[in-house]
């Protein structure tokens, strides 16, 4: 081999971080304390030590991470396809075998980490030696990779030839067992690099990322007078949440009546559609978790607009709800919607008079004489936190909210088919894009469409 | 930069590095100055004003930094793992393959679940084939490779993607099968270096885009317009999420640099900056209650960082975890983080306790993104196995 080696720079490097922790776990491997205990391979005469077994490797790691056998068998089949071990029985065959099948250690000096990517030159003299010592060794791809060098690399081509002679030279000189294991680990390392075409390639990675210098000075400043919330009161936050959303994740408490997924019954969809004229309890349910629960579900957004109504303050609703388009919607409508809302809600006398501070209303005023998307944020957020800690509560409490409550449905638990493997027909959902384009509709319930198919495999 | 009057070159002590090497005089604000070629560089990327060292701004961040460390600390009272002792333990999770969605020629790159909870929209590395719908209702050919984004609308009537052709572009789904989709595009975003992420915000009308040029940008889909971006990744931005809270103001993103930023839509400011990742951040996402969010990155572990407490509240990592993690979903309650990595598998991990509780094989090459459906009902993982799989 040549000593030169290219080294990248640090950038292709840094997405290989998961070499290093394979390095670590090959190191611990060969510890001898309490690394894998090593045996002598047989191979005819010439006895070879230090080799092991798949079953050591796949025994060593389920014992020291505390791992399933498939798990440990993936792991392990890892560390072969990058080349960190490499199998002594059927070299072009890069995986773990459970068994007895022999396996030997890479030696650093053609670890993937040190050497790559592999240089031209020396995958030239290799195939070079292979030539010259056998006619006809070469297989096809790498009888096309010799001559694309041979073509590319041309100008070097007498010192590749010297090259290999005089590597071929050295290793007839050493011992039989040393030169086998030296020839193995060189056609390891190039089996790892340089795979068959159509073959598994471990070093496909994807586009290039890049680093660049920054300051971070302003940041930090800003950062250390922050307000900061404890710790506890933080993650107590979190568990309650998990808690309250327990039974309403389907893949923690499954769902009514079944799946939709693993039944492929979509029952569970059809009951829970947009408008549907009777929601399940566990979607009334949750409007009570926060006001934007409710705010987000458009049935219970209706709901509570009927509520408002009745007490005679739809029109904060009205008027978030206007905002909101506001914020989100096209830039060129943006100066109409100003003017709209404004008319509506803002102006003195207006039809739907929201109640605002004086001080906001001030600044929200002042904002409309040059209108922007966000001129309405601090009145939409005064009249948001009003509906939260006024009429959201009260809501809560209301009739309207416990009717809606007891009329729930709580669908039943779909039982097991008796014949588990009868397939439902499973069709095509109606595309968003169709329905939208169909009248809008009020309060029916629809899409009965059962669960999208794809044309391929269904496993 | 600086006020170059002219320049010449001497060779001795750099002013900035101390190291001898070839200088350049500078003139900024007509004191001359003397820094070799690479601290010129640095002051020059740096926006350094006259006299500051490299030196003495890498030691004042450091300062900063430490002092930052302290004020965390001293608000941390108690580790997620002490609190989540009461929860209840999960019970053995039966998660398998619903679905495999084979239909791509080539690696899966990116996909996106619709509104109605069942199509999702997908993208991947060839031009000829790429994006399409889970009953392969349209194929979108892209003048392009890798198409690393893709995004589906609330409406569920258009799709945006976007990759290494920098920009990101949106298209109208219609019912027309045969129609060709390519005809309508619309060019939205356009930046100096590949497109890594993109998402729609409330409604159909803008686009928020991440870049391999270190930015993000919010975009009006309608007229084109940059809106408002995002700069303070100091290399590529990989991936980005909106917060769910109920002001919906901010987003999160991850970069090459190992920081995870907070961002606010409205002024374009970096508002908090997480870094204790040790290499890049493949994906970030928030947390349901819009709190915290998790964070997959190439050193093989997710963590989960906590807003209102300002720091790292959880790592979950495994020594036999080697492979870098590439994308993460919360399911519904938040109780359970799934995990996308390089080693092919998908690691459910107990969010409150912090272990691992179980680990899904099936892919047989890298896992690209995973996500969660609206109702959360089944989540999706995408792969470079050129397949598609649906777990429930």
């Amino acid at each position: 081999m040549t000593i030169s080696t290219l080294t990248r720079g640090g950038a292709q490097r840094e997405q290989q971080h998961c070499l290093r922790k394979m390095e670590r776990v090959i190191i611990a491997m060969q510890d001898p304390d309490i690394g894998l205990k090593m045996r002598n391979q047989r191979l005819l005469i010439t006895v070879i030590p230090h080799a092991m077994t798949g079953n050591d490797i796949m025994e060593w790691l389920i014992q020291k991470y505390n791992i399933t056998d498939e798990e440990a068998g993936h792991l392990g089949g890892l560390l072969v396809q990058y080349g960190y071990i490499y199998p002594l029985k059927e070299p072009r065959s890069l995986i773990l075998r459970s068994d007895d099948s022999p396996y030997r250690f890479q030696t650093p000096y053609f670890w993937t980490s040190s050497r790559w990517p592999a240089s031209e030159l020396d995958y030239a003299i290799y195939l070079a030696k292979k030539n010259i010592r056998k006619q006809g060794e070469l297989v096809d791809y790498e009888k096309q990779n010799y001559n694309l060098l041979h073509k590319r690399i041309n100008h070097t081509w007498d010192f590749v030839v010297m090259q290999a002679r005089e590597q071929i030279r050295a290793s007839k000189q050493r011992r039989k067992a040393d030169r086998i294991v030296l020839e193995c680990q060189e056609q390891a390392y190039w089996l790892v690099n340089k795979p068959c075409p159509g073959a598994f390639d471990v070093f496909d990675l994807g586009p290039e990322r890049c680093n660049v210098l920054n300051s971070r000075v302003i940041l930090n400043r800003r950062a250390l007078v922050r307000n900061r919330v404890k710790s506890s009161i933080c993650l107590e936050s979190f568990m309650k949440f998990c808690d309250q959303y327990h039974q309403h994740d389907p893949i923690m408490s499954g769902c009514l009546p079944s799946n939709p997924w693993i039944s492929d019954d979509t029952t569970h969809w059809t009951i829970n559609t947009d408008l549907v004229g009777t929601p399940t309890r566990l979607r009334v349910e949750r409007w009570s978790f926060s006001f934007m629960e409710l705010l987000n579900d458009c049935l219970g957004r209706r709901e509570f607009m009927t509520y408002l109504e009745k007490e005679f303050s739809g029109e904060n609703l009205c008027f978030w709800e206007a905002c909101e388009d506001l914020r989100h919607g096209e830039s060129s409508k943006i100066i109409l919607k100003v003017e709209e809302v404004y008319k509506t809600f803002l102006s003195p006398g207006a039809a739907r008079w929201v109640n605002i501070d004086s001080k906001t209303m001030e600044r929200t005023l002042e904002g409309i004489k040059q209108p922007h998307r966000f001129v309405m944020d601090d009145a939409q957020m005064h009249i948001y936190f009003l509906m939260k800690k006024d009429s959201y509560p009260r809501y809560l409490k209301s009739d309207l909210y416990k009717n809606m409550l007891s009329k729930a449905i709580v669908p039943q638990e779909t039982k097991k088919s008796v014949f588990p493997f009868m397939r439902r027909q499973r069709h095509s959902s109606p595309s968003p894009a169709m329905v939208s384009q169909a009248t809008e509709d009020n309060g029916k319930a629809k899409g009965a469409g059962p669960a999208a198919t794809n044309s391929g495999t269904l496993s | 930069m600086c006020d170059q009057t002219f320049v010449a070159i001497t060779f001795g002590p750099c002013d900035s590095c101390s190291e001898n090497r070839p200088l350049m005089n500078l003139y900024i604000k007509t004191e001359p100055i003397n820094y070799c070629s690479l601290c010129m560089e640095i002051m020059a990327c740096q926006d350094l004003a006259g006299g500051e060292t490299l030196n003495s701004l890498k030691a004042e961040t450091e300062s900063l930094r430490k002092r930052l460390e302290e004020e965390r600390k001293k608000l941390h009272d108690v580790e997620l793992e002490k609190v989540a002792e009461k929860a209840e333990a999960l019970s053995a999770l039966n998660l398998k393959t619903r679905r495999t969605l084979k239909g791509h020629a080539n690696k899966v790159l990116c996909m996106d679940w619709c509104k109605d909870k069942r199509r999702m929209v997908s993208s991947s590395q060839v031009p000829a084939h790429p994006v399409f719908n889970s009953s392969q209702e349209h194929a979108v050919s892209m003048p392009t490779t890798w198409v690393m984004a893709c995004a589906y609308a609330p409406s569920g009537c258009a799709i945006a993607c976007g990759g290494l052709d920098n920009k990101c572009s949106v298209y109208p789904l219609s019912l027309d099968q045969n129609e060709n989709l390519a005809a309508k595009k619309k060019s939205v975003a356009l930046h100096t270096n590949y497109l890594s992420g993109c998402t729609f915000t409330n409604s159909d009308m803008q686009i928020l885009t991440c870049s391999g040029d270190g930015t993000s940008a919010l975009w009006d889909v309608e007229s084109g317009q940059l809106l408002q971006s995002f700069h303070g990744h100091s290399a590529d931005v990989l991936t980005l999420d909106l917060a769910p809270s109920e002001t919906g103001n901010t987003f999160v993103s991850g970069g090459s640099d190992k920081k995870a930023n907070i961002w606010d839509l409205r002024s374009g400011q970096n508002i908090q900056s997480f870094d204790t990742h040790e290499s890049d951040v493949n994906c970030v996402k928030y947390y349901p209650s819009g709190d915290a969010f998790a964070s997959a990155s190439d050193d093989a572990t997710c963590r989960l960082f906590d807003l209102r407490a300002d720091r790292e509240v959880s790592i979950y990592s495994k020594d036999s975890i080697i492979f870098g993690a590439t994308s993460v979903d919360f399911s519904l309650s938040g109780r359970l983080l799934f995990a996308g990595y390089n080693d092919y598998t998908i690691n459910v991990w107990d969010v409150l306790k912090g272990t691992r509780v179980a680990v899904l094989f099936g892919h047989e090459n890298r896992v690209s993104s995973l996500k969660f459906s609206p109702d959360g009902t089944a989540f999706c993982s995408a792969s470079w196995d050129n397949t598609l799989r649906i777990w429930a």
